[in-house]
């Protein structure tokens, strides 16, 4: 009988033999004879890693515990491939175009470079793959014990514990070697892919040859099986309608989304012409493979003592009968599909780590930390060759942990469902344009959750993270909540009501949030490119186009470069064509110097995305519009800073045009000041000459006239010695030099003292000339006065105030164009505030005036009958300024009114 | 027949010393004070000679001047203008409206009456 060492010897050599293949395809391949490399007999057997130790042992396991249900797990991916064929020829025609890494980068590149898609993709496939690894290494590890159990002298069964471990290993040194090789993960793994097809042969030719040894070594040919067949109780076990359904749709899901499927259906498909070799050779072959399980499953059942583990019937059944040859030959098939099924599993599942969760950690480390120096190339293939190690570690793991008991089908249910659980988006994503990444995200976190609770968790029994209570009760006791029983639906299989919940809330979330939610631009984009991947990829390769074509391209280029200059360079690309006409052949040469005509306008990026679309000689890809948005954002960016510093200039303009006009303003005031000045003093100095000559003439003069010219020098004399004690006044309260004498007052006497003043002024009283202003002969100026309201004290200069009275009376006098002009004088005291008011009954002041009325030399024009400098009000003002009160001018009082304000 | 002057002028004090010397000089005076109403006092006195204030109540000199040189029958009325601001600006814009003479206040009695002749002479 076959001892340990032998075993260990044959798997040995056979595993050197697999080196000895992958390296010399993969040197075949480097020295381009990869021809026959790509053949689809290759890419179908490549196909047969569907086929794992799980089909290989545990289908027979599975016949025999349940009857035909096994078939579902052939029966889902025959129907793909032969039914919806189209659906893995648009993947893989997508998986091309976009080249696409994994099942991962698909999601995420469809709904926009999403990463954290990605990422959950990515944990959804390590979630489902790692038990499955596992389940792969417990096969090895049964199968060793198997022939342990058939010959227990020279085993030591410690060696079984370690079989695991080197075999992981192992296989970790495998995948690193011939899965690493190159850094583009697109890029196909010859050396791996022809290991797998050699393993793909190994498998079937054991299983057959088990098969055959069964019927006609054990039974008694065709005739004898038959009969056994349907003696058994195998065949006549019930058939659950449901459960065929579910595990049907499961076994059909899980060969487009299981990431090892992926990689080798869409990844390592050099031609999608293959595919359609594969549509009737791998349903074939899976047919081949489940040939002999019901047979091997009935004798297994008939012939070996009860309590034998039915998933090793295929090992078991050959050493019983000692068939040590055949039994070896099984063994190296199992061997075979365990090795390959985790070999692709880790080159799929590490492409997934690295790339979307290793390598963005590491950019946005090294982004934030120092430097590190060296080649992002090697920092990619360590990170693959890591995450290698780390899916393998991790697949042991969970085989040490969960301690190989729970049997090889039902671990692969689970695994099926949870990956199954992409399925929507993955199909969604490339079927419909209204989906969005919310809707995706919230579909397969829903479905996830669901699978998690409902059939993953509950899968251990009850453990720490599934206490039995919570099994029985459901959580805080909502009986409603249970995980096998959710929503009060009680009864159903487990598996069917998994998936029923599952993808009901997968699906119902992705639908509803899509429709809610709107796709980002590059989202949109990329949602066009892969649902209509056929109608973007279908046209004509290479830079061949019409004449059409051609108008199309001067149509855009003169948007992007003006008429004039677009229609020049298609006029000289002609001449140099050496046609007559404006429009050039779009030949490769000139289609080239377009887009670099355009670059030079609208970025490099830009001008390729949009010449390709209109000669679709090349298919915009993602790197493309996403160098298209860098780019947009740069010059959006650009002219940013552009307006912002128009905008400063613009400001830094304005306040010049501001400070210019203040200067203007002050220059002009400044010249209107002098202006002034020099009218006021001339023209009372004009009388005085002009009156002082006629006095020295003497001619002509009688006494009285005489008498009235010296009265009219003297009046004006007075006058200008008033302008100039004014001046003095202004220019003393303006530079604050002015010194106040605060004492206690009553507003009455202060009054008293303004109103006599003014009535005593030498201007009023004046007898008009014969061509004196209209209103000059009107009656003397009434003034009403509130005795009562004036018994106010204040502590203020009595003398300065009275002078401001004195003003306000003194316009009123001179202003007031009434023939009865009356003026009010009404103080009020609020709180402790006094106001005065002072309201005649003229025309008052024009609402554009009263703003300027307190400006020097601020006389209205119209109103210069009277004898003033028009010094007055700013007095007034630098007076109640000073003495912390204020002047302002009141509108809408009917007359002229002005307000004092004076703090108590 | 002794000429007439119209004394466009609203200083009162300025008028009356101006009617004395003119009147002195044997000028048949006109007064008019208003800047608004100064060429209809024109158009009605039809004065030998104009004396313009440029500070005038409702309108200024200057814009009468332009008026009295836009229309037909007082184009080559002569006026001679008096100002009490005397800047050389204000000079400038009275004879690019064409006045015959400027002069700023105060003024020589003997010089205003000599240019008035001066105006005045066929």
């Amino acid at each position: 009988m076959i001892g340990f060492n032998l075993l260990l010897g044959v798997a040995l050599v056979y595993v050197a033999c697999l080196f000895a293949v992958a390296f010399w395809a993969e040197r075949r391949a480097r020295q381009g004879q990869e021809s026959w490399l790509r053949s689809p007999l290759i890419y179908t057997l490549s196909l047969s890693i569907y086929c794992t130790a799980w089909t290989f042992y545990g289908a027979v396991g599975y016949a025999a515990r349940s009857g035909l249900e096994y078939l579902t797990i052939y029966l889902g991916p025959t129907l793909v491939f032969v039914g919806w064929w189209w659906i893995l020829r648009k993947l893989v025609r997508i998986g091309r175009l976009q080249r696409i890494t994994s099942v991962a980068d698909l999601i995420s590149s469809r709904f926009g470079k999403s990463n954290a898609l990605a990422v959950i993709v990515t944990l959804l496939a390590v979630v489902g793959t790692t038990p499955y690894i596992a389940l792969q290494l417990q096969s090895v590890t049964l199968s060793f014990a198997a022939f342990a159990a058939a010959n227990p002298s020279g085993w030591d069964l410690s060696d079984l514990d370690q079989t695991a471990f080197w075999v992981a290993a192992g296989l970790a040194l495998f995948t690193i070697l011939f899965g690493t090789r190159n850094l583009d993960a697109n890029e196909r793994h010859h050396g791996v892919v022809m290991a797998i097809a050699v393993e793909a042969v190994v498998k079937l030719i054991a299983l057959l040859a088990v098969g055959i040894f069964v019927v006609w070594g054990v039974a008694d040919g065709m005739g004898d099986m038959l009969a056994r067949i349907d003696a058994s109780t195998l065949v006549q076990s019930p058939v659950a309608p449901d459960r065929w359904v579910a595990l049907t749709f499961l076994a059909g899901a899980a060969v487009i989304c299981l990431p090892r499927m992926f990689q080798v259906i869409v990844v390592e498909n050099s031609d999608e012409r293959h595919l359609s070799t594969a549509a009737w050779a791998f349903p074939l072959y899976l047919m081949l493979m489940s040939l002999f399980v019901v047979p091997i499953a009935v004798i297994g059942l008939a012939e070996l003592p009860a309590g034998s583990n039915p998933d090793l019937f295929v090992l078991s059944l050959p050493l019983s009968h000692g068939q040590g040859e055949v039994a070896t030959l099984a063994f190296l098939g199992g061997f075979s599909s365990a090795t390959s099924m985790v070999i692709v599993a880790a080159i799929a599942l590490s492409t997934m780590v690295s790339n979307h969760v290793v390598m963005p950690l590491w950019l946005t480390l090294r982004r934030e930390g120092a430097t590190v120096s060296g080649d992002v190339r090697k920092v990619v293939l360590l990170s693959r060759r890591i995450s290698i190690g780390g899916v393998l570690l991790l697949g042991y793991g969970y085989f040490r942990f969960s301690g190989g008991g729970a049997a090889l089908a039902s671990i692969g249910l689970i695994s099926f469902a949870g990956v199954a659980q992409v399925l929507p988006a993955l199909l969604g994503g490339i079927f419909w344009r209204g989906a969005t990444r919310y809707g995706a995200g919230a579909g397969l976190i829903a479905g996830f959750l669901i699978w998690a609770y409902s059939f993953f968790l509950p899968s251990f029994g009850a453990s720490p993270m599934m206490p039995a209570t919570l099994l029985a009760e459901g959580p805080f006791g909502l009986g409603w909540l249970r995980p096998t029983a959710l929503f009060g639906i009680e009864g159903m299989d487990p598996l069917v009501h998994a998936m029923f919940w599952s993808m009901l809330f997968n699906a119902g979330f992705f639908i509803a949030i899509s429709l809610v939610t709107f796709p980002t631009p590059l989202e949109r984009l990329q949602g066009a490119q892969i649902v209509n991947v056929f109608d973007h990829s279908g046209r004509a390769r290479g830079w061949l186009g019409t004449k059409a074509e051609t108008e199309d391209l001067l149509v855009m280029a003169q948007r992007i470069l003006g008429p004039g200059d677009a229609q020049a360079l298609f006029q000289q690309a002609a001449a140099r064509q050496g046609s007559t006409g404006y429009l050039p052949e779009p030949t490769p040469e000139f289609v080239e110097l377009l887009e670099r005509e355009l670059a030079g306008s609208v970025g490099a990026a830009t001008a390729h995305a949009m010449v390709a679309q209109i000669t679709g000689g090349a298919a915009v890809s993602v790197q493309d519009l996403l160098a298209v948005a860098d780019e947009t954002a740069q010059m959006r960016e650009y002219s940013t800073q552009l307006e912002l510093k128009s905008r400063e200039l613009t400001q830094t303009a304005r306040q010049l045009r501001d400070a210019n006009a203040k200067l203007t303003d002050i220059s002009i005031q400044k010249d209107a000041f002098l202006s002034q000045i020099s009218h006021e003093l001339r023209t009372p100095m004009t009388s005085i000459r002009s009156f002082s000559e006629i006095l020295l003439d003497g001619d002509g003069l009688n006494e009285e006239a005489t008498r009235r010219y010296s009265g009219i020098i003297h009046e004006e004399s007075i006058r200008l010695t008033r302008l100039l004690d004014d001046l003095l006044d202004l220019s003393v309260l303006e530079n604050g030099q002015v010194v106040l004498h605060r004492q206690d007052v009553l507003l009455r006497d202060v009054l008293d003292r303004a109103q006599s003043s003014a009535g005593g002024s030498a201007l009023v009283g004046r007898a008009p000339g014969p061509d004196a202003p209209p209103g000059a002969a009107r009656a003397p100026l009434r003034i009403e006065r509130q005795p009562l309201a004036e018994s106010v004290r204040l502590v203020t200069d009595g003398d300065r105030l009275a002078q401001v009275f004195i003003n306000l009376i003194s316009n009123a006098r001179k202003y007031c164009q009434r023939d009865h002009p009356v003026l009010r004088i009404v103080p009020r005291v609020e709180g402790n505030l006094l106001t005065v008011d002072f309201i005649d009954n003229g025309r008052g002041i024009p609402e554009k005036s009263q703003q300027i009325i307190f400006e020097k030399f601020a006389r209205l024009s119209d109103e210069s009958a009277a004898g003033s400098a028009g010094l007055g009000l700013a007095i007034c003002r630098e007076i109640m300024l000073k003495l912390g009160g204020g002047i302002d001018y009141l509108p809408g009082q009917g007359g002229a009114a002005f307000r004092v304000t004076l703090p108590l | 027949m002794a000429k007439t002057v119209l004394l466009i002028e609203d200083e009162p004090n300025i008028t009356e010393a101006m009617r004395f010397i003119l009147q002195r000089d044997g000028w048949s005076v006109s007064i008019h004070a208003d800047g608004a109403t100064a060429l209809d006092a024109v158009d009605r006195v039809r004065p030998d000679v104009v004396v313009l204030d440029v500070m005038l109540p409702n309108r200024s000199g200057f814009l009468i001047l332009r008026d009295i040189r836009a229309a037909r029958q007082t184009r080559d009325l002569p006026v001679l203008m008096l100002t009490a601001k005397g800047q050389e600006k204000d000079r400038a814009l009275a004879e690019s409206y064409g006045v015959s003479h400027f002069m700023t206040k105060p003024f020589s009695n003997q010089e205003i009456l000599a240019r008035l002749q001066e105006l005045t002479q066929p």
